[in-house]
C-alpha cells in the first residue's frame, strides 16, 4: 500500500550555466526516513530548496504531497515542515515564544498551539528551557527546538537539511530517536547529511554526486551493490568513480 | 488577520528586547531638537569688519560707533589705509572692510551724495550678503537721522519701510526649524529601521523559515511595518511635546491633522524601508543606500536652504522628495493654522507616492526565487 508523496522526473535547476541538479529522478513513500546523501556542494540543498518551494526549478517535473512545485507552491507550504541547515529561528525569542509564533503563523488556533506546544517540549525534553532566550542555549538544544517548530502544524512531510551538523554523538543519537517517532506517526522524513553512520538509520537513501543521483535503494542493497562493507565505502566508490571518469 | 497579529506581536517582543531600541526612540529625537535646532540658524551675528576712515571728522566717527553698536558687527579696528584693509580681508582676517571716503562730513552737509565703499570676503555667500545687508540699513538709518536732525525731511519725501513677521513674529528660527527636524526624525526611524529590520532577518537567515511557512506576502508585510508605523507616530508625538515644553514652538493648526497626515507619510517611508531590504542582502548595504537617498533628500527638502532659491531644475526634482512635502505641512499646520483643505493636495501627493512605493516593493518582495 505504497504511496509516493514526493515524485520527481527530470527535475534540473541552473544557475547561469552552472547544472547544480541534473535531471534527477525519484520517489519517496509516505512514512519513509529518506536519506539524501552527497558530498558538499553535490546539489542536496538545492532539490531541497525545489522541493519546498523555496526556489523554482528550471525544468522537470516534481510533485510534493500532491501540489506541483511549479505554481502550487504555497499548497505545498501548507504540508510540509523544514529545518534549514543554517539555524533559523530567532535567538532573541524564548523556546515557548518561538513555537507560539510559527504555531500562529500557521493558522493553529491558541488552544492547538498551547496543546502542541506542550507534547512537543515534552517529547523533546526542552521543559527547563522553555522560558529561555534561544541565545543561551547550545546547539543541540536549539536544533531539537526547530525540529519541534517544523513539525508544529503537522505536515505530511518534514525536510532535515543537515539537522546534526555541528552537535555531539549522544545528541544526534537522541535526534534520530526523535526522528524515528516523527516517522512512527505517519510523517515522512526527508533528510539530508553527510554523515555516513547516520545514512545507515534510513529506510532508503539516495546518493548525489555533481548535480546527479549515482546510487538509489536501502543501505543493504546498495552496500550489495557496491560490495561494500559499509556506508562510508558505498560513498567513497561512488564519489571516486566520478574521479575515474574525469 | 490573526496571523498579521503574530507577527506583530514579535517584532514588538524583538524590538523592544534589543537594547540599542530604547535610546534610539527616546534619546535620539531629543539630541536632535536640541542641538540642531540651536546650530542650524540662519541668522548671522558677529561678523568682523575693519573700517577704514579716510574722511575722520565727526560725522564719520559717529558712522563707526553705530557700526560698533550694533549686535551683528564686531568692529575690529579702524584704519586710515585703505590697502592694509583689504590686505586684512585677503588674509582672512576680516569678514569686511567698509571705507568711508574723504569728504563724507563735507559732502553729506553740502547735499551731495555720497558712496561708501563695502568689500566683503564672499566664500561664506550668505554671510556676506546678509551682512551688507545689515550695512545697508545702518547707513540708511543714519543717513535718514542726518536728514531729520538738519531738518529735511521732506525733502526726502522718503518711501519707509516698515516691516511686521507674520507667524513667527520675533523671527525666531527655532520656530522655523523645529517643524523640520520632527519630520527628519521619523523618516530616518521609519526608513532605517524597516529596512534593516527586514535585512537582518536575511543576514540571519530567519526569513528562510518564514519563507517556508504558506504566510502570504501581504500578512509578512503588514505585520513588519506595522509595529514602525507605531513607533513612528509615538517618536512624533514625543517630539511635539518635547518642541513645545521646551522651545515653546507655536501650535495653531490641529495635532491631529498632522497625525493623520504622518500616518500617510509613513506609508512613503516605509515603503523606501521595504523596498532597499528587497534590493540588499546586508544591513551595511541597506544602510549605506537608505543614507545616500537620505542626504538628497534632507538637502534638497526646503529645511535648511530655501527650495525658492534653487535652481529651476532643481526645484523640479524637489516635487519628488517626499520630505519636502511633509515640512511643509508641519510648518504650515503649526505656525499657519491651515486646515485640511489647504493641505488636501499634500495628502493627495504624498498618499499618492506611498501607495506606489509600497506596491512596487510588495512586487519587489519574493518568497521563492
Amino acid at each position: 500500500m505504497s504511496e509516493a508523496v514526493i515524485q520527481v522526473e527530470n527535475l534540473t535547476k541552473k544557475f547561469g550555466d552552472f547544472y547544480a541538479v541534473k535531471n534527477i529522478d525519484f520517489e519517496v513513500e509516505r512514512g519513509e526516513v529518506f536519506g539524501f546523501l552527497g558530498a558538499n556542494g553535490a546539489g542536496k540543498t538545492t532539490v531541497m530548496k525545489m522541493l519546498c518551494g523555496l526556489i523554482t526549478p528550471t525544468s522537470g517535473k516534481a510533485m510534493v504531497a500532491g501540489f506541483n512545485v511549479f505554481g502550487q507552491q504555497n499548497e505545498i507550504k501548507k504540508n510540509i515542515g523544514y529545518m534549514s541547515q543554517r539555524f533559523s529561528l530567532y535567538e532573541d525569542l524564548t523556546v515557548i515564544e518561538n513555537i507560539t509564533f510559527y504555531g500562529g503563523i500557521y493558522g493553529l488556533t491558541n488552544a492547538e498551539i498551547k496543546e502542541r506546544a506542550y507534547r512537543l517540549i515534552e517529547m523533546h525534553g526542552l521543559g527547563e528551557v522553555k522560558n529561555q532566550l534561544l541565545a543561551s542555549l547550545p546547539l543541540g538544544w536549539k536544533q531539537k527546538l526547530a525540529f519541534s517548530v517544523a513539525l508544529i502544524h503537522r505536515p505530511q512531510i518534514v525536510f532535515l537539511d543537515e539537522p546534526t551538523g555541528g552537535v555531539d554523538p549522544i545528541t544526534r543519537r537522541q535526534f534520530w530517536e526523535s526522528i524515528y517517532e516523527a516517522a512512527h506517526s505517519g510523517i515522512t522524513l526527508f533528510v539530508t547529511t553527510h554523515y555516513m553512520d547516520e545514512a545507515e538509520y534510513c529506510d532508503r537513501i539516495s546518493m548525489m554526486v555533481d548535480g546527479e543521483i549515482k546510487g538509489l535503494g536501502t543501505p543493504t542493497e546498495l552496500k550489495q551493490l557496491h560490495h561494500a562493507k559499509n556506508m562510508d565505502e558505498v560513498f567513497v566508490n561512488l564519489a571516486r568513480k566520478k574521479e575515474f571518469i574525469e | 488577520m490573526r496571523i498579521i497579529l503574530f507577527i506583530i506581536r514579535k517584532e514588538f517582543r524583538q524590538i523592544f528586547r534589543n537594547k540599542a531600541m530604547l535610546p534610539i526612540i527616546f534619546i535620539i529625537p531629543m539630541i536632535q531638537l536640541l542641538i540642531l535646532s540651536n546650530a542650524a540658524t540662519f541668522e548671522i551675528q558677529n561678523i568682523n569688519i575693519v573700517v577704514v576712515d579716510d574722511d575722520n571728522t565727526v560725522t564719520s566717527h559717529r558712522l563707526i560707533s553705530k557700526l560698533e553698536g550694533s549686535p551683528y558687527f564686531n568692529l575690529q579696528e579702524v584704519l586710515n589705509n585703505r590697502q592694509n584693509g583689504l590686505k586684512k580681508l585677503d588674509k582672512g582676517q576680516t569678514n569686511m572692510v567698509l571705507e568711508i571716503p574723504l569728504y563724507f562730513e563735507k559732502n553729506i552737509t553740502n547735499h551731495i551724495p555720497v558712496k561708501l565703499q563695502l568689500s566683503a570676503d564672499a566664500i561664506d555667500g550668505v554671510k556676506a550678503g546678509l551682512g551688507s545687508g545689515y550695512i545697508q540699513s545702518i547707513v540708511s538709518e543714519f543717513g535718514n537721522a542726518l536728514i531729520q536732525v538738519s531738518g529735511q525731511t521732506t525733502a526726502i519725501g522718503g518711501v519707509r519701510i516698515s516691516y511686521s513677521y507674520w507667524y513667527n513674529e520675533n523671527l525666531d528660527y527655532k520656530t522655523f526649524m523645529v517643524p523640520g527636524i520632527l519630520v527628519l526624525l521619523i523618516t530616518m526611524i521609519g526608513s532605517f529601521l524597516s529596512g534593516m529590520n527586514i535585512v537582518r532577518e536575511k543576514e540571519i537567515g530567519t526569513i528562510e523559515q518564514l519563507n517556508v511557512t504558506p504566510i502570504k506576502k501581504h500578512q509578512f508585510i503588514i505585520g513588519k511595518l506595522f509595529p514602525f508605523i507605531v513607533i513612528g507616530i509615538f517618536e512624533l508625538s514625543f517630539g511635539l511635546a518635547l518642541a513645545r515644553i521646551i522651545f515653546h514652538t507655536p501650535f495653531i493648526g490641529s495635532f491631529w491633522l498632522i497625525i493623520a497626515f504622518a500616518l500617510v507619510y509613513m506609508l512613503v517611508v516605509l515603503g523606501i524601508g521595504l523596498l532597499i531590504s528587497t534590493i540588499t542582502d546586508t544591513q551595511q548595504q541597506a544602510m549605506f543606500i537608505s543614507w545616500f537617498f537620505m542626504v538628497i533628500f534632507i538637502l534638497m527638502s526646503g529645511l535648511f536652504t530655501p527650495i525658492e532659491n534653487m535652481p529651476l531644475w532643481a526645484q523640479k526634482i524637489t516635487l519628488f522628495n517626499p520630505i519636502r512635502y511633509f515640512i511643509e505641512v508641519m510648518r504650515m499646520v503649526m505656525l499657519k493654522g491651515a486646515g485640511f483643505q489647504e493641505i488636501k493636495y499634500h495628502f493627495l501627493i504624498v498618499g499618492g507616492y506611498g501607495v506606489a512605493l509600497l506596491s512596487l516593493a510588495t512586487w519587489r518582495y519574493r518568497k521563492t526565487t
